[in-house]
């Protein structure tokens, strides 16, 4: 035993932590991923279903591993882990960009770059500013309180994803209700029907816009119009595509609004200074982003075998990214439990890191700046509406976020 | 010396113009691309931020850039 412990000792630690955990605060991590936070390159956690995976989580360990083509994002590897019950029945599926490797997924993120560059972002930044503008007049207009994830966390980040894809804004209780479903069950049955129905509509909407003779002003139509025309895609293939835009456009965006909001109202010293000084907003953002690191829980499956931080990852072996964990490296951020705005913040790896790093990124920060920047501006008394303890945040096998956000000013 | 951009890795993510934006932008197709008159970097502290930030290590800074 003691030789045993002097080989595998300082590799990892002994005890494998469960994974995922629920948040006991909804902007820290797990009080149950201490173990992962002990100084370890890699540790080891079990999933739902018993499969121990192996878990990165130091930064510039992480960062080398998530640029490993070696590691396969494929969700039709029989290996690849499924991180919750609700998953299991989707494996079979071809999941686009994120759950794809090179040279498929290379083929489609280029079509996808040129609609999400900085600059077409900064091109929206009006348009998203007039859109947080009417959304926060509505609410001043109804007076105090109300609920900010469905008054506005959800609805700014749907409206841009809806013009930015040319997908009707007049069908977001049915996109978002599915993409909940999708993405939070409970049931694996919820997230079948959920993902058919998504499929379908969008299906659907594909099929008309081709049959328009002037094209509309949307990515859709752009590519129904040039790459599906020419057959440069199948129709299925953009069914999948267009999915995983329209959900991750809005879902992620929409939690770091609410959670975002959240976590400056508990830190009210912090919430001053970005009032006093708005000029911090892109360094708060990206603090937020590393802070919350919602997305917590990137998987892959190894390919082949992969030497990395004195450990030896076998083909067929799972790893997980645990985001919060990484983004919390004492080593590459110095005391990382704490809020501030004045730390070089990038380099996280809340939109991930490598080939699948997010494609809305910079979309995101430009929606998270005039979303945070508005209600800080125009609602000067903003706050809970009810004790912090009893604001409902979401379980910790999806993306993290607030339920709800009752607030009053 | 000259900063290199390997465009074949390239996934226009955007992050060396948003770190560097006085060296580095995308151009129409959303790949990275350096500004006229900044190949070399120009000395710009920020060159190598933004190599580093990049997520698929397409960019190289010789020692003498940046």
């Amino acid at each position: 035993m003691t030789e045993l412990t002097d080989i595998t000792g300082p590799a990892t630690p002994a005890d494998p932590v469960a994974f995922p955990q629920d948040r006991t605060c909804p902007y820290h991590p797990p009080t149950g991923y201490a173990p992962l936070r002990d100084g370890h390159d890699l540790s080891r956690v079990t999933l739902f279903d018993g499969r121990e995976v192996w878990a990165v989580t130091a930064h510039a360990t992480a960062r080398a591993l998530l640029a490993d083509p070696r590691l396969s994002s494929d969700r039709r590897h029989p290996d690849f882990p499924v991180p919750t019950e609700r998953f299991a029945g989707v494996r079979d599926r071809r999941v686009a960009l994120l759950g794809v490797d090179d040279p498929e997924h290379q083929r489609q993120r280029r079509m996808m770059i040129p609609s999400f560059t900085l600059k077409r972002a900064a091109e929206l930044r009006p348009w998203i500013q007039r859109t947080v503008d009417g959304l926060l007049d509505a609410m001043i207009a109804q007076g105090p309180p109300a609920e900010l994830v469905s008054a506005f966390a959800l609805p700014v980040p749907s409206m841009v994803i809806c013009r930015l894809l040319g997908v009707p804004y007049a069908d977001h209780e049915f996109f978002e209700e599915q993409s909940r479903r999708l993405l939070r069950g409970p049931a694996a049955a919820d997230t079948l029907d959920a993902r058919a129905r998504l499929e379908n509509y969008l299906g659907r909407l594909i099929d008309d816009k081709a049959k328009q003779s002037e094209p509309g002003e949307g990515v859709l139509d752009d590519i129904v119009h040039g790459r599906l025309r020419e057959g440069a895609l199948s129709r299925d293939e953009l069914v999948s595509l267009a999915l995983i835009l329209l959900v991750a456009g809005h879902e992620t965006t929409a939690n770091m609004i609410s959670l975002g909001t959240y976590t400056l109202l508990r830190h009210p010293a912090r919430l001053a200074e970005l009032r006093a000084d708005p000029a911090l907003l892109p360094a708060a953002v990206e603090e937020l982003m590393r802070m919350l690191s919602i997305a917590d829980g990137l998987f892959r499956v190894a390919l082949e075998d992969v030497e990395v931080a004195g450990a030896t990852i076998r083909a067929g072996e799972g790893v997980l990214f645990s985001t919060s964990v990484i983004n919390r490296d004492p080593s590459q951020y110095e005391d990382p439990d704490t809020l501030d705005f004045h730390r070089p913040a990038r380099h996280h790896v809340a939109f991930g890191f490598g080939i699948h790093q997010c494609l809305g990124q910079n979309l995101a920060r430009a929606e998270l700046e005039i979303a945070l920047g508005g209600l800080l501006t125009r609602l000067p008394g903003l706050r809970l509406a009810v004790p912090a303890e009893d604001v409902r945040f979401k379980p910790g096998d999806t993306i993290q976020g607030m339920l709800e956000l009752p607030v009053t000013w | 010396m000259r900063i290199d951009i390997d465009k074949d890795v390239c996934i226009g993510a955007g992050q060396c113009a948003l770190t560097a934006p006085g060296v580095f932008s995308q151009d129409d197709d959303g790949y990275s691309t350096l500004l006229p008159g900044r190949e070399d970097g120009a000395g710009d502290p920020m060159v190598r931020e933004a190599a580093r930030a990049c997520p698929v290590g397409a960019i190289t800074v010789p020692e003498t850039a940046g």
